[in-house]
C-alpha cells in the first residue's frame, strides 16, 4: 500500500497544472479615445480574462468583466437592445452589468473607467 | 483454397486454432421479430474501427498547439490529397457512431437485455457510451475553432459546478484556470491516448461478456419459446449472422461515404479567446438536450444556483442509467412497465429538447 501510494502521489501531483501568475495587474489601457464610436463596444484583455468596454450614446464609457457568470462564455454588447448579451445560453445583463434575464446567477463584475490623456484606462474597483 | 487450408492446418498444429475458434463456431443468434436490433452493436464497433483508422491518418498532419491546430486542420483539408475526405469521414463517423451507440443502448433497454446475468454487459456498455461522448467532447476542440472553444469553455465550466471536487476537476481538464493552448494539448492526449486505451479494455470486456452469456432474447419471446420449445429459432453466428452483419457494415460505409463526400464537414473560424461568443453557438447535437435544459433553468432555484441543479440532475440521471439493471428488481409486467416507461420518457425528453434547441433562437 505504501509503495503504491509513493508511486501514485507524484503522478497525481503531476496532473495538477502549476498556478500561473495573473498578468497585467489591476489596470489596463482598454482603448484610445475616439477609437470607439458611440453605441459600440470592444473586448479587451484584462489580465488573462476578457473585459467589455462600452461607449454609450453620450460618449461615456462603461467597463465590466466579459465572462458570463453562468457558464463562462464571453458576453457581447447588443447595440440594438442596449443590453449585454451572452450568446451561449441567452443570458441578459443591463449596462451596469446586472443580470436581468436568462440563466446568469450573478452580475458581471463592474470596472472603473478613467480617461487619461488619449487613453481609456480600465481598473478594478477598489474595495470600500 | 488449398493455400488457405494449408495456413489453417499450420495454425492448428501450433496454436490449436480449431479449439480457439470453437466458441465462435458454436455461437448462435436468436431469430425473432426484433432480431434486426442485434446489428446495432456491430455497426457501432465498425464505426469505431473507422475512427481509429482515420484518426491515425489525421495524426500524420495534425499539430496540437493553439498556434498551429486550426492551420494544420486547414492544411489537411486544402493541401493534403483527399485530406478533406479523411477529416470529413472522421467527423461524420464520430456522429454516426454516437447515434448508433444511443440506438443500441435504447434497443437493449426496451428489449430488457440487461436482465440477469447480463448486468455487467450493460454497465460496460454504458461506460463505453460515456467514453464515446468523451471522445466527441475532446475531439470537438481539436480543430481549435470558435464554436469548439466556447463549447469547451461551457462544458468544462459545468464540471466546475460540481460540489467539492468541481473546481479541481475543471483545472485538471483545462490544464489551468482558463481554456487555453494547455487545454488543447490535454484534450489531444485524452483523445488519442487515454480514451482509446480505456475504450479498448472496456470493449474487450463487453465483447467477452456477450460471448460468455450469449445473446439475450426479449422476455415475451423467451416466455413463448419456453411454452412452445419447437418455435425457438436460431441462426449460426459463423457464417450466417456474420455475413449479414458485414452487409450492414457495407451499408453503413456507403452512408458514411455519401455523407462525407456530399456534405463535407466545415472548419469554421479560428478560436479567439478574446472575442465574444458568436451568435447561434451550440454544441454537437448529442449534447443539445442538456444545453437547452441549462438554457431554460432559471438563475436561482430556491437557495441553489440553477446551473448546479441542472448539473446534479443530469449526473443523477446518468448514475441511474448506469445502474439500471440493479435498480430493476421487479418481476414480469411491473418490471416491463417502469423501465420501458422511463426509457420512453428519456427518449422523448432528449428528442424534444434537441428539436427545441435547434428551433429556438
Amino acid at each position: 500500500m505504501a509503495s503504491l501510494s509513493s508511486f501514485l502521489y507524484p503522478v497525481l501531483r503531476y496532473l495538477v497544472p502549476p498556478p500561473v501568475a495573473e498578468l497585467g495587474g489591476d489596470s489596463v489601457v482598454a482603448a484610445k479615445v475616439g477609437e470607439l464610436k458611440p453605441n459600440s463596444s470592444r473586448i479587451f484583455r484584462f489580465g488573462s480574462k476578457p473585459g467589455l468596454l462600452i461607449c454609450m450614446p453620450d460618449g461615456e464609457y462603461k467597463a465590466m468583466s466579459a465572462t458570463c457568470t453562468h457558464l463562462s462564455c464571453t458576453v457581447q454588447f447588443r447595440s440594438d437592445l442596449h443590453q449585454v448579451w451572452c450568446a451561449c445560453h441567452n443570458g441578459m445583463y443591463d449596462l451596469a452589468g446586472r443580470n436581468v434575464s436568462g440563466p446568469p446567477p450573478r452580475p458581471l463584475e463592474a470596472f472603473d473607467v478613467h480617461v487619461r490623456g488619449d487613453e481609456v484606462v480600465v481598473s478594478r474597483k477598489r474595495e470600500g | 483454397m488449398r493455400l488457405l487450408n494449408h495456413i489453417k492446418n499450420w495454425l492448428d498444429e501450433r496454436f490449436g486454432w480449431a479449439e480457439l475458434t470453437a466458441p465462435l463456431r458454436h455461437k448462435s443468434v436468436p431469430l425473432h421479430r426484433q432480431s434486426y436490433w442485434y446489428f446495432l452493436g456491430g455497426i457501432t464497433l465498425f464505426l469505431f474501427m473507422i475512427q481509429v483508422g482515420t484518426g491515425i491518418l489525421l495524426l500524420l498532419y495534425y499539430r496540437p498547439s493553439a498556434n498551429e491546430a486550426f492551420e494544420s486542420v486547414q492544411y489537411i483539408m486544402t493541401q493534403v490529397q483527399f485530406g478533406w475526405l479523411i477529416r470529413s469521414i472522421h467527423s461524420w463517423s464520430a456522429n454516426l457512431m454516437i447515434l448508433t451507440a444511443f440506438a443500441h443502448m435504447f434497443s437493449v433497454l426496451f428489449l430488457k437485455a440487461y436482465r440477469k446475468p447480463r448486468e455487467l454487459t450493460w454497465v460496460t456498455g454504458m461506460l463505453l457510451l460515456f467514453l464515446l461522448l468523451g471522445f466527441g467532447f475532446s475531439g470537438y476542440l481539436l480543430p481549435w475553432n470558435a464554436l469548439a472553444f466556447f463549447a469547451t469553455k461551457v462544458g468544462t465550466d459545468i464540471t466546475g459546478q460540481l460540489p467539492l471536487v468541481g473546481k479541481k476537476m475543471m483545472i485538471f481538464l483545462r490544464g489551468g484556470e482558463e481554456v487555453t493552448g494547455a487545454t488543447l494539448t490535454r484534450f489531444f492526449g485524452f483523445h488519442v491516448a487515454v480514451l482509446p486505451g480505456i475504450t479498448t479494455l472496456l470493449l474487450a470486456l463487453h465483447v467477452a461478456f456477450i460471448q460468455k452469456f450469449g445473446i439475450s432474447v426479449p422476455p415475451k419471446v423467451e416466455a413463448q419459446w419456453k411454452e412452445h420449445p419447437e418455435q425457438a429459432r436460431h441462426m449460426k453466428f459463423l457464417p450466417n449472422f456474420l455475413l449479414r452483419e458485414l452487409m450492414a457494415w457495407y451499408l453503413a460505409l456507403g452512408t458514411l461515404g455519401a455523407l462525407a463526400a456530399l456534405a463535407p464537414w466545415g472548419l469554421g473560424t479560428k478560436a479567439d479567446p478574446f472575442a465574444s461568443a458568436p451568435a447561434g453557438i451550440r454544441p454537437e447535437w448529442y449534447f443539445m438536450f442538456m444545453f437547452q435544459t441549462l438554457k431554460l433553468i432559471p438563475a436561482r432555484l430556491g437557495f441553489i444556483d440553477g446551473e448546479l441543479v441542472g448539473v446534479l440532475f443530469f449526473g443523477a440521471a446518468a448514475a441511474v442509467w448506469l445502474l439500471l439493471p440493479f435498480l430493476d428488481r421487479g418481476k414480469g409486467g411491473l418490471r416491463q412497465h417502469w423501465v420501458s416507461g422511463l426509457g420512453v420518457l428519456a427518449l422523448g425528453y432528449m428528442t424534444a429538447m434537441t428539436i427545441y434547441g435547434y428551433l429556438a433562437k
